[in-house]
């Protein structure tokens, strides 16, 4: 589903951010990856997304060579990929259904299958009675649980993830990854970027550690 | 707002018939194993078309609705839109006024074809038919040394001492009215030209002057209209081109957000675009009734100026066609100019 070969980040400030990293992740798979701040995590989800192009190596995603894909191909290579982001990226004039709703509208469904999926999505994180609000007026955690809502209201494959319990308490951070399980038994690829090393290894999934830019290891033993 | 969407789609375009064709998703989030681009393929060629349109719809209302909830900046941008517009549409008519009144003077250019005097009558007549043949004549009368004498015996006052010439000293005259459509002054010298080679004639005379001089006067007043149009609506181009360009920085965040969840370029252009078009249509709209006010304003005093000239002469204002071109033009300005905010700004805006 997703395969790093050999590749290597540097922005144009010369901050080599990723290192000769390489990995696969196979459909349906469920895997963490962690490292201290600034070791590439993000970096290394937006090769996934294009957001960032790798300097060097291979990066896969859909069987698409990512590199040599066109601008005018990523808008569908992202409308495949449902990505939780930290600080949410909610917007903030208009509704929590309107938020939820917006990545069916850019796919362009129908106006009645739009409210209907959007309130399956609110429902499975438990939010289907504060549609109307705005997100302003929600939680911490239910913020982030609208945008794991707008992440998976197109059953996209692939669920990235950069620190989605990264303003939770442990119990929220319990609940959001209990979530993401959920979706990944549906058979969803699933990537989380976590430097919550307690959660991640809790979870016993697979574990991808980056330190200063190298992938110092991946597996469910490493420290 | 679904409901509203779905009974306007339907009055505004011939809706394919209600797609049985296209599999509805029954799954939930919690069901089994999406397939792989599962989201892409249920879309088919006509709800695509569909979804465009009610996107184009949704961003037309929305950009329309975002206008008109700050009205006093609105209001502005659309008042200095209008002045701009107002401006060389208001000098296009006072143009075509002036070109009315002096058509009514241009009658006036004729050309009078004095003939040698061994020319008899019935060779002049023949004359006079054979120049009416041509294209770019209107009309030829002919005034015979007789009828001169007659006038210039009324006119001048000289009726008595005229008695005691011997001979007729006048010659005979055709007065030749060049036509209209070949108005214009190297046409008419042009004419003077032929005429004057004709082995008949002594002399021609068309007083040019001040024909002359009025054409190239509206020759250069159209020129200078035309150039001030062209930079008014440069003009109207950079006020949406910035109008917009403000209007995305305030929505950067936005932006980025949408881009970031899978937005094309066109569905992110998309409300911007209709913002232009808003922008220009209602500067248009100002424009029309800018000039329809000053046209009311006017209309008392220039019948009054008509009257001392005993002219019937009335402002023509704009009709249909104008006004459907002039608030047609402001509108693609106003998409024109959103279009190079658009390609200037919206690929600067990428997520980081």
């Amino acid at each position: 589903m997703i395969r790093f070969d050999n590749v290597s980040k540097r922005y144009e400030n010369g901050h080599e951010a990723l290192k000769q990293v390489s990995f696969t992740l196979m459909p349906g798979e469920m895997c963490f990856l962690t490292g201290h701040s600034g070791a590439g995590k993000s970096t290394l989800l937006k090769l996934i997304m294009r957001m960032e192009k790798a300097t060097q190596g291979l990066v896969m995603v859909h069987d698409r060579n990512l590199s040599q894909m066109a601008d005018r191909h990523v808008p569908h290579l992202r409308r495949n990929i449902g990505v939780v982001f930290q600080n949410h990226q909610l917007l903030f004039d208009r509704s929590v259904f309107d938020n939820v709703a917006l990545p069916l509208v850019i796919e362009g469904a129908d106006p009645s299958d739009i409210a209907r999926r959007v309130r399956a999505a609110l429902d499975k994180v438990g939010l289907l009675n504060k549609e109307k609000l705005s997100p302003i007026m929600l939680s911490g955690g239910e913020q982030q649980r609208v945008g794991i809502a707008r992440a998976v209201v197109t059953r996209p494959p692939i669920i990235l993830a950069d620190e989605p319990t990264g303003n939770l308490d442990p119990k929220l951070s319990a609940e959001v990854m209990h979530l993401f399980r959920q979706f990944n038994e549906t058979g969803v690829t699933i990537l989380i970027a976590s430097h919550d090393l307690d959660l991640v290894y809790s979870m016993g999934n697979r574990v991808l550690t980056l330190k200063d830019g190298f992938m110092i290891s991946d597996g469910n033993n490493a420290v | 707002m679904s409901e509203t969407d779905k009974s306007q789609n339907r009055g505004a375009t011939p809706r394919v018939a209600p797609v049985p064709a296209t599999p509805k998703r029954r799954q939930r989030v919690g069901d089994p194993a999406p397939p792989k681009g599962a989201s892409q393929s249920e879309i088919t060629d006509s709800s695509r078309r569909r979804s465009t349109w009610r996107h184009h719809n949704q961003m037309a209302k929305d950009s329309l609705w975002r206008i008109l909830r700050s009205p006093f900046s609105s209001l502005m941008t659309w008042a200095v839109l209008a002045i701009a517009l107002a401006l060389p549409a208001g000098l296009y008519l006072f143009l075509g006024n002036a070109q009315v009144v002096t058509s009514n003077w241009d009658g006036a250019s004729q050309i009078s074809l004095f003939l040698r005097s061994d020319i008899s009558e019935e060779q002049a007549q023949r004359l006079q038919s054979s120049i009416q043949l041509r294209g770019d004549v209107a009309t030829v009368n002919f005034v015979s040394k007789a009828q001169a004498m007659t006038e210039f015996r009324e006119l001048s006052g000289f009726g008595e001492a005229l008695d005691y010439l011997e001979d007729n000293p006048l010659p005979n005259v055709l007065v030749v009215r060049p036509d209209a459509s070949a108005g214009d002054v190297q046409k008419q010298a042009g004419l003077l030209e032929a005429l004057k080679k004709m082995p008949e004639v002594e002399e021609a005379q068309l007083d040019l002057n001040w024909v002359k001089r009025l054409y190239y006067i509206m020759e250069l007043s159209q020129r200078a209209v035309l150039a001030l149009a062209l930079l008014l609506g440069l003009a109207v181009l950079l006020v949406v081109g910035n109008t917009i360009r403000l209007a995305i920085e305030s929505r950067r965040d936005e932006i980025v957000v949408i881009k970031l969840i899978g937005a094309d370029n066109a569905f992110v252009r998309r409300p911007f675009l209709y913002t232009g078009i808003w922008y220009g249509l209602g500067g248009g709209l100002m424009a029309w009734w800018i000039i329809s006010i000053s046209m009311i304003w006017l209309e008392g005093p220039v019948r009054n100026l008509a009257s001392v000239y005993a002219s019937s002469f009335e402002l023509i204002g704009l009709g249909i066609g104008d006004s459907l071109l002039l608030i047609g033009s402001a509108t693609v300005l106003g998409w024109l100019g959103a279009w190079l905010a658009v390609a200037r700004h919206l690929g600067e805006i990428e997520p980081r």
